[in-house]
């Protein structure tokens, strides 16, 4: 795909617009708001890899939640011990460890960051070599991947003297020196979320553009041919699970620093399948409809959910309902609708206008 | 060895009850390729119908027949949880045959609905239903060993259901039609068997069961909007491992992971053991991908 009809294809336009608008936000916006929009850019990340695999593939992962968590917590790691100034991080002691555990060692050289991208997609290759050479898949797949994501709550919370427990990691002070209550920073790591919102959107477009997404496509419509055609889908899955893997551990380091703590909490069935409505409201297939689903559900959420918790529940939950069952196109798909009826109109009205003269 | 024996009893009297819950869901995945996410909060319903009628019984019969409460409690636990379970058929689930992975995702959104409903109603901290007194107590099996009656009677309940279930499966009319609209929905439909009633009871039937298994959950501790939560992923594995739509699975699969568990838990600890499990049913399914017990077929996707 040249330059110029990436440019030209509506879905970019509008995340060219959407990017420009996050970048100008500053200019509007309180520090607070910022900081709650940087959280929402690290959910339209995370939301973009769901779509990879959901929306173009076909695999409905409900386990995500474990690679943002990895990811997050990999950067957590880091960040603890930089606070930490060399000694033991605090939960470590409270926990009556003397010193600090091998796993965590590397993390106090910065190169250690690679892990948000390393772990995540180890632990997916895994996962996705087993079950996908075995053509384990539809929902098999989802209830393995709930799963898991059960299994690394029960764990993290288990090994408190390493993960720190429920409360998870918190109380970091600087990153990379800068201190991280300060406003510059948080612009900064603002600047940063919206950079690699942006890094993503052009890697999953660029997987999508090519002969690898067509494959991705077709392996979600009419797996059997794909395979019949002497394509290995698994191979397919097996890596487009990676990638997406490594994209939600991105959006977890990206997380961390703009929340200030990363928990189990974030990383359990119920934020997994969260992670998914976003997805379907905004549009699965198509990364824009991930990338809007994600910033205007959080953005609701956090605007209903202050004032009237129990509402929010049921209008997620009725919303839910009512998008998988009417709307399974979500958004973009109304949206997309509309404005084709619109083309259609235009292009009748065109047809005629060109017709009649031909008729006299 | 005896706390051992007492764990591995404990383990598979909480697996019993898996058992009853999975087995409504293996019917209906089996039958309409659909996967409920809000079976756990029928779970959380019957527990509450229990709840519901302990407070009947308390405050206005004598208290002579309180102790009886339990046996009106079980049939109202699985009529309302059926009955749930019927209106949410026809109101939900009946617009996502065909769409195993959305019905994911839609029958989320009722559980996300139930839950918050089950909150207002009866508030958000956990309650707890006094079991009858006949049920306190153990039984001695040896020096050092006692069953409790609670658990031998969650035992003695499932095993009663499971018998009921085999005849209604196997040795009726009925179940002879669910098994054909299971193997080949097409070609029952064309010798005249209403599909759509057959799923639409099956779903409740189902549906019921998981009340029923709430209703013995309450005997082993107290009640919560999430109760539905905490069990419905352990459902899911015991239905994954045994194999979807079959009885026999459903009770190896069920006592499979229950024993596993604990014994796992016994000799590590309880993260370990549930860690261990997980990726021994990961292991198992290399193996065999369908699960322990599959209808056999030649058609390509199942």
């Amino acid at each position: 795909m040249s330059v110029k009809t990436f440019l030209k294809t509506p879905s970019n336009k509008v995340f060219f617009v959407i990017v420009l608008l996050l970048l100008a936000a500053p200019l509007f916006l309180s520090v607070f708001r910022i900081n709650l929009l940087g959280k929402f850019i690290s959910y339209a990340i995370l939301a973009m890899g769901i779509d990879l695999i959901w929306g173009y593939t076909g695999i409905l992962s409900l386990g995500h939640g474990v690679f943002f968590g990895l990811g997050a917590y990999a950067m957590g790691m880091y960040l603890k011990l930089e606070a930490a100034h060399g000694k033991l991080p605090d939960f470590m002691a409270w926990s009556g460890l003397e010193k600090l555990p091998a796993i965590w060692a590397p993390f106090s050289n910065p190169l250690s960051l690679i892990f948000i991208v390393l772990i995540p997609a180890f632990l997916a290759a895994v996962i996705g070599y087993l079950t996908f050479k075995n053509r384990i898949r539809g929902v098999y797949f989802s209830i393995l991947s709930q799963a898991l994501s059960l299994i690394f709550v029960v764990l993290f919370i288990g090994q408190q003297a390493y993960t720190g427990g429920t409360n998870g990691l918190t109380s970091f002070r600087t990153m990379f020196g800068l201190p991280l209550a300060a406003d510059n920073t948080k612009y900064l790591v603002y600047y940063a979320a919206v950079f690699l919102l942006f890094i993503v959107y052009l890697y999953c477009r660029f997987l999508i553009g090519h002969r690898f997404g067509k494959i991705l496509i077709a392996i979600r419509d009419g797996e059997n041919r794909v395979r019949f055609s002497g394509y290995d889908p698994a191979v397919y899955k097996i890596f487009v699970y990676i990638s997406s893997a490594v994209i939600a551990g991105i959006a977890g380091a990206v997380f961390v620093p703009q929340v200030g703590i990363i928990s189990p909490a974030e990383m359990g069935i119920v934020p997994s399948i969260e992670m998914v409505i976003w997805v379907a409201i905004g549009g699965r297939g198509t990364l824009i409809g991930a990338v809007i689903g994600a910033i205007l559900v959080n953005g609701l959420k956090s605007g209903i959910s202050e004032s009237f918790p129990e509402v929010w529940s049921y209008f997620l939950g009725l919303t839910f309902i009512a998008v998988v069952i009417f709307m399974p196109e979500g958004l973009v798909g109304i949206v997309k609708k509309y404005a084709g009826r619109i083309a259609i109109r235009r292009e009748k009205k065109d047809k005629t206008a060109e017709k009649a003269p031909s008729v006299n | 060895m005896n706390t051992y024996f007492l764990q591995v009893f404990n383990g598979i009297s909480v697996s019993s009850i898996f058992m009853l819950a999975a087995l409504g869901l293996a019917v209906t995945f089996g039958l309409m390729k659909i996967i409920n996410m809000a079976h756990g909060e029928f779970i959380m319903i019957g527990a509450y119908a229990a709840y519901i009628i302990q407070n009947i019984f308390s405050r206005y019969l004598p208290a002579s027949i309180f102790d009886l409460y339990f046996f009106v409690a079980i049939p109202a636990s699985f009529f309302l949880a059926g009955i749930f379970g019927w209106v949410l058929e026809k109101l939900i689930i009946r617009h996502l045959y065909g769409r195993a992975l959305d019905s994911i995702l839609a029958t989320w959104g009722v559980s996300l609905v139930l839950q918050q409903l089950a909150r207002s109603i009866f508030g958000a901290p956990n309650v707890d239903v006094k079991s009858p007194s006949w049920l306190n107590g153990a039984l001695l099996v040896l020096p050092g060993l006692q069953l409790p009656y609670k658990r031998l009677f969650i035992m003695l309940l499932v095993i009663a259901c499971m018998t009921a279930i085999y005849f209604l499966m196997y040795r009726s009319n009925y179940g002879r039609k669910i098994r054909a609209v299971m193997q080949n929905r097409a070609m029952a439909a064309s010798l005249g068997i209403n599909t759509r009633k057959i799923d639409a009871c099956t779903f409740a039937f189902g549906s019921g069961l998981a009340g029923i298994a709430g209703c013995a959950l309450t005997l082993l501790g107290s009640i919560g909007p999430t109760l539905g939560t905490n069990y419905i992923v352990d459902t899911f594995m015991v239905v994954v491992l045994g194999g979807v739509g079959s009885l026999w699975g459903t009770i190896a699969g069920g006592f499979l992971i229950g024993t596993g568990n604990t014994t796992l838990e016994f000799l590590t600890n309880a993260t370990l053991g549930k860690v261990l499990v997980f990726t021994l049913v990961i292991l198992f399914l290399q193996w065999r991908p369908k699960g322990l017990f599959t209808i056999n077929s030649r058609s390509l996707d199942e």
